[in-house]
């Protein structure tokens, strides 16, 4: 039997009676109440999540900024200290081998976490580039421990059971504080469309966090399975689903995060070809018509003809609408138009719109 | 530890069949329900569908996922419980309460090949 690592966390979520599954390696809490609860709880007040299965990868150097510039598709170098910056790397063909945040130290140390599921690939895929460039890579995905706190309440509640003062952190930035004698890395992030913080630090200190804000009553913890319905409502993207090793993030409507105005990066020159030649597929959203739930890898027609796939979908619990993601022939990708997605062999009529289900409620 | 109903008959698939007359009456167990967690769609067949023993006649749905469900008995679909199909979480509150499909049963035989309450117990946990 494969044997799965278990967070610094694993305890407190068996004591809670959470449903356990095994996911990248981990055994992870996919919901202890339920996961529509833990979803209103992130979207109307706070919960916490255990995502201490994230991968952590520092690069140091003198080339740390040129570096990581080279092997990801945003802008580094023009960015202050303490600033966070959403990326992908590239294959030299444009698509994807993962999405990643940035944490900008300095110009010659940068934090990169990046997908749980992909860490061993994504630390080859890396050092495996830096001939030519003065860096030094390290993988410290074992050292560090992850909670992300989310909701709209979460700054409050944080600040006050934490007492760091939080109001200063502005959107995707971050800062490093010693809190009761641990180490903590801060950042004003998160994964669900809501105001929020990820907080890194070791065992000890995540294990401390979790208990002081599980004890306050006021924070609701949550599973992967919220996780997932919240960053999909707020058109996050997820490797595997929206982006992939046959996805560029031209077709997933990624453009944004790539900077063409950069002298060289990974997978570049593949992605100018595409935006001249114009893309063959493209990632749609689709609200059906009837009531059924359209999911992942369910075939979407435009009428007789199969024109894509389902990546994400659910009946979304802040909508009440049956409402997915496809990837499909970029030909047929007109808002409005009617389709089909095939469900237990029924087609299912729908129609196509775009991707902003739900606004995102970010404090900037 | 979920509840189990005595003089039902049970599918290893996680269905009970109740047996009134030449009438058959199907619903998840109360282990299904709770292995799936909070139901939100159910995909019943209309009145007048044929249903085959072992074969998949609808789905339940939970946030997460879709469960196919398997008729224990083949017939003719007398009504699907329009309930269950307005109100999803009633079957999460009671599943034995809460049934599926009413079928006519083409063959009342088949519920031999069924499990009994107690044979089904140790599945259920």
């Amino acid at each position: 039997m494969e044997e799965f690592l278990k967070t610094c966390l694993y305890d407190r979520h068996v004591a809670l009676n959470a449903k356990m599954e095994p996911f990248a390696g981990y055994w992870m809490p996919i919901s202890y109440t339920g996961i529509i609860e833990e979803h209103q709880a992130v979207r109307h007040a706070c919960g916490m999540f255990d995502v201490s299965h994230m991968g952590e990868i520092r690069v140091y150097g003198k080339d740390a900024v040129a570096f990581v510039e080279y092997i990801t598709t945003n802008e580094i170098a023009s960015k202050p200290n303490g600033k966070v910056i959403y990326g992908l790397f590239l294959y030299e063909n444009g698509t994807c081998v993962d999405d990643l945040l940035t944490y900008k130290k300095s110009d010659t140390e940068l934090f990169l976490v990046v997908n749980a599921s992909n860490v061993a690939k994504d630390y080859a895929w890396i050092v495996d580039h830096t001939e030519g460039f003065d860096v030094l890579v390290r993988n410290e995905s074992d050292d560090w421990s992850e909670v992300a706190v989310q909701g709209p309440q979460a700054e409050t509640i944080v600040q006050e059971q934490m007492g760091i003062v939080l109001t200063d952190l502005g959107f995707y930035t971050f800062k490093e504080v010693v809190w009761n004698d641990h180490d903590l890395l801060i950042s004003r992030t998160g994964y669900t469309g809501e105001d929020g913080f990820e907080i890194y630090g070791d065992a000890y200190a995540v294990a401390e966090v979790w208990d002081l804000l599980a004890h306050s009553g006021k924070v609701l913890p949550c599973g992967l399975g919220c996780r997932d319905t919240l960053r999909f409502e707020a058109s996050l993207p997820l490797y595997g689903h929206e982006i992939s090793e046959r996805i560029t993030p031209i077709e997933a409507g990624l453009g944004s995060f790539v900077k063409f105005e950069k002298p060289n990066f990974i997978g570049k020159a593949a992605l100018l070809k595409q935006k001249e030649e114009g893309i063959k597929q493209k990632l749609v959203g689709i609200e059906l018509t009837e009531k059924a739930i359209p999911r992942q890898g369910y075939e979407v027609y435009s009428g007789e003809t199969l024109i894509g796939t389902v990546t994400t979908g659910y009946l979304s619990i802040s909508l009440d609408k049956p409402i997915a993601n496809a990837l499909i022939n970029a030909e047929f990708a007109k808002i409005g138009d009617p389709i089909f997605v095939l469900i237990r062999k029924k087609k299912v009529p729908g129609i196509l719109r775009n991707r902003q289900y739900y606004k995102k409620n970010y404090k900037q | 530890m979920s509840k189990v109903v005595e003089g039902l008959y049970y599918a290893s698939s996680h269905e009970w069949l109740k047996i009134e007359g030449n009438i058959g009456i199907v619903g998840i167990t109360d282990y299904a329900q709770s292995s799936l967690g909070t139901i939100v769609f159910v995909d019943l067949p209309e009145a007048g569908t044929a249903v085959k023993a072992g074969t998949e006649f609808g789905a339940v749905e939970s946030v997460k996922a879709a469960s196919d469900l398997i008729c224990p008995v083949s017939g003719k679909v007398l009504e699907a419980n329009p309930e269950a199909a307005d109100d999803p979480e009633a079957i999460n509150r009671d599943a034995f309460g809460t049934w599926l499909i009413k079928v006519e049963l083409a063959n009342p035989s088949e519920a031999k090949a069924l499990l009994t309450a107690e044979q089904y117990r140790p599945l259920s946990k």
